[in-house]
């Protein structure tokens, strides 16, 4: 496969997975507003931003239409829903004799979908179902993937990119979560705040199936870390990041798989065995900080490894 | 028909939904001067009388929606609002009989065959112009002759693997060259994507027409290019070689690409090492034998032709003459469909043939004569003037609906530099029905079918019917305002 392509399939999943969590943060976020009190729901707001890894807009008003425009619609923030699918979908039509067309008229369908709507088309009656048409998009996208695209290389650098995104995402999720309600920084147990947590990761039906209604900040760590049945835990994802990247390293037989496949399994290792109470005692941010930290070596290691390596050691041999 | 038939316009009430259906001068696809249904057309005829007008709506919605979903767009680059634009779909189909196609068909590979001798004749020996037939000068000093392809050896003697000719029928109901596009002549996605969108909108009447099917087109593409890959590369590498995403016929290039499963690449993903070719994978470098290049002579390496080109490969032409790649279409094609070689085609035949042209020439004054120079600017206002090296529809003075400016303009241009320039006279291109507002009503249209030329000459018996929209114009191109629509050919 072309290294162009494999770069482009990569970028397309991992900003189609950034504009499904994102829309669902925020979704989750605009629900919680209605029973918190406004100075609670400004903090909670800053919180969302973090977790995005979006700076506050320029003026700093904790306004909530101003904060979910630029969050979805705004153009000029890089990663807004709309920016996501629009780049997403830019990539797709880079790979369109890569991607099957079904795939293709479905990120365009989307595209086409928020592209022509503005905040103001849906603030007033149904933010809640835009953001549902935004998941259902991701969703739809997914699934057609799954049920027309050859399982072959590109197919795995699909999901690779996926689960990396994913992984980080809930990552950091968790980390900005955890800084403010960790019993230690003596906010106390927020019931919406850890509902809201669970639900951001679509969670709290997984969660309530294995630990019941029961909710602990131990126990959601658990499960959002190390779980490796629930879709949208860490545990699961880089365990799929680690299965897609030997998948690739089988298809090209590339002796430069080997560097990338080590820090795979390095980080699902981390997982593995990894044990919730031990995690707490040895720090769970600086935890949650390096799981961040070797995502993003994956990152780098996949692109050195496939798309931009140097040629002249090619020659050389 | 003669001449007297032809010319008388009749204006007979047709039913409804004919009612705004002018008969003109031209030659009409559908109704005889008599306003009758000719054979080919009397059952889609009968239909559209007893189809409801909303029906006929509904399914332009449905296949305006299909087009749209499918992102078959493309690009225009005087516009800065919305780059991409759906190309405009009509309705109804353009239908060809099995006799006229049977004429058609034998007239273009003559035609082909022709012409690709005459290139490899004038980058080698030059015998047709050492005997006189062509003159020299106009030769070497076309914009597209390209002096670095003299002596080069191309796979099996084929420097054009892929035509699209344009056709135009005549007031006498035959048809005409107007063009031969022999560099990379585009379109032929919107062949295929009018076909499938037709048999989903219109899948009883499209059944029982009887019409030859297109849909092999992409697998006698890609058995074209794997004739040209050199004998010692058993399974050769075939890619299509993109501008890239900005390029008006992106999306043509994608679709192709995907249609025989092959790799579509940039410039950027291509590097020359030692004389071969190679480009980049996630497995490493890998080697490419042939190219179907979409990207135009000027930009394909900057080592040999624009240096300012960033689409390109430094070195391709080095590999190329080093037998190493084969390239389709090969480079210096442009030479054999300037628009001056072109009055040149019937000679041509005969000369290398020995026969005697089956497809018309559109008669043309060369503005280098100084004879005919004099003859085209006494009569600019019947005249169409068209730049030699111009495609697309651009560089073109159409005189009866040209203002006395535009005419002043385009005789200062022809003065300065009379090689750039030839003159036609203005022809009415035949009218088909199409669906527009509601109504069917009569619009020009031309037909470019397409020609691949691998082992041999095959024609995929269809083309794509490049519609003029607007009412009385005569412009098909899609960049000023043209659409098309599916073009049947029928079994018998």
């Amino acid at each position: 496969m072309l290294s162009r392509v494999a770069d482009s399939l990569y970028w397309l999943s991992r900003y189609l997975e950034r504009a499904e969590h994102t829309a669902r943060l925020t979704d989750v976020q605009i629900h919680l507003m209605l029973d918190q009190s406004p100075a609670a729901s400004a903090q909670r707001w800053g919180r969302v931003l973090t977790s995005l890894h979006m700076l506050p807009p320029r003026d700093e008003v904790y306004d909530a239409r101003l904060l979910t425009n630029y969050i979805t619609f705004d153009a000029a923030n890089p990663n807004s829903i709309v920016s996501c699918i629009t780049n997403a979908r830019e990539n797709a039509r880079q790979l369109r004799e890569h991607i099957s067309s079904e795939m293709w008229e479905q990120i365009n369908t989307l595209y086409l979908q928020v592209k022509t709507q503005r905040i103001d088309d849906i603030w007033e009656t149904q933010p809640h179902a835009w953001f549902v048409a935004v998941k259902e998009g991701c969703h739809l996208f997914q699934g057609i993937t799954d049920t027309t695209m050859n399982y072959n290389e590109g197919y795995q650098f699909i999901q690779a990119a996926r689960y990396l995104e994913r992984a980080t995402s809930v990552a950091q999720l968790l980390n900005v979560h955890f800084e403010t309600f960790n019993d230690e920084n003596g906010l106390g147990f927020d019931f919406l705040e850890w509902i809201g947590l669970l639900k951001s990761c679509t969670a709290f039906e997984a969660y309530c199936k294995v630990y019941m209604a029961d909710l602990r900040p131990d126990t959601i760590a658990e499960f959002l870390i190390l779980n490796r049945e629930f879709p949208h835990s860490i545990g699961f994802s880089v365990k799929r990041v680690q299965d897609a990247l030997l998948e690739i390293g089988e298809d090209t037989q590339s002796r430069r798989a080997r560097g990338v496949n080590r820090l795979a399994g390095r980080l699902a290792a981390l997982v593995d065995y990894g044990q919730i109470d031990e995690i707490f005692a040895a720090g769970f941010q600086a935890f949650l900080n390096e799981m961040m930290r070797q995502c993003a070596q994956i990152h780098d290691a996949i692109f050195q490894a496939y798309v931009v390596y140097p040629v002249e050691r090619e020659f050389s041999e | 028909m003669n001449q007297s038939q032809s010319l008388t316009t009749v204006q007979m009430p047709l039913p409804t939904p004919f009612t705004g259906y002018h008969l003109a001068t031209a030659y009409d696809e559908m109704f005889s001067p008599a306003a009758a249904a000719r054979p080919a057309y009397a059952e889609l005829y009968q239909r559209l009388l007893e189809m409801p007008a909303h029906m006929l709506e509904e399914r332009q919605k449905a296949a305006d929606t299909s087009f749209y979903h499918q992102g078959i767009t493309f690009t225009v680059y005087s516009d800065d609002q919305g780059t991409e634009r759906i190309f405009p779909y009509d309705l109804l189909p353009r239908i060809i009989n099995a006799a006229e196609w049977d004429t058609l068909e034998r007239g273009l590979i003559q035609r082909i065959t022709a012409l690709n001798l005459f290139l490899q004749d004038i980058y080698h020996d030059g015998r047709i112009l050492n005997d006189g037939v062509v003159p020299r000068e106009l030769v070497y000093s076309c914009k597209h002759y390209r002096r670095q392809m003299r002596g080069i050896q191309v796979p099996g003697g084929i420097y054009v693997s892929v035509v699209g000719t344009d056709l135009i029928r005549m007031p006498d109901g035959s048809f005409a060259v107007l063009e031969d596009n022999l560099r990379v002549p585009s379109g032929v996605s919107y062949m295929l994507a009018n076909r499938s969108v037709m048999k989903q909108v219109f899948p009883r009447l499209f059944g029982s027409a009887g019409v030859r099917p297109i849909d092999h087109y992409g697998q006698s593409l890609l058995a074209t290019l794997r004739a040209l890959a050199p004998r010692h590369r058993p399974d050769p590498a075939i890619v299509l070689l993109t501008p890239g995403v900005f390029n008006s016929a992106y999306y043509e290039h994608a679709f192709l690409a995907r249609q025989m499963g092959i790799s579509l690449i940039e410039g950027r993903d291509l590097l020359v090492h030692d004389n071969v070719l190679y480009m980049r994978t996630t497995a490493g470098l890998q080697r490419v034998d042939v190219i179907y290049r979409r990207i135009d002579d000027d930009f394909i390496d900057p080592l040999h032709f624009r240096t300012d080109s960033t689409l390109g490969v430094p070195g391709l032409l080095n590999v190329y003459r080093a037998g190493n790649v084969a390239l389709a279409n090969s480079l210096g094609t442009g030479v054999a469909d300037d628009k001056a070689i072109y009055a040149f085609v019937p000679a041509i035949i005969r000369y290398y043939l020995a026969e005697e042209p089956i497809l018309h020439n559109v008669e043309t004054y060369l503005c280098l004569d100084e004879r005919q120079r004099k003859h085209v600017l006494a009569n600019l206002d019947k005249l169409v003037v068209k730049a030699v090296g111009e495609s697309g529809g651009y560089g073109m003075l159409i005189g009866p609906h040209s203002s006395a400016g535009e005419r002043e303009k385009f005789r200062e241009l022809i003065m300065a530099d009379p090689r750039n320039y030839i003159a036609q006279p203005t022809i009415q291109l035949s009218t088909a029905p199409c669906f527009i507002d509601g109504r069917v009503v009569a619009r020009h249209v031309d037909l470019r079918p397409y020609i691949l030329y691998g082992e041999k000459v095959t024609i995929v018996p269809g083309g794509l019917t490049r519609v003029a929209l607007k009412e009385g114009s005569l412009v098909v191109n899609s960049s000023q305002g043209g659409g098309s629509k599916d073009t049947w050919v029928l079994q018998e």
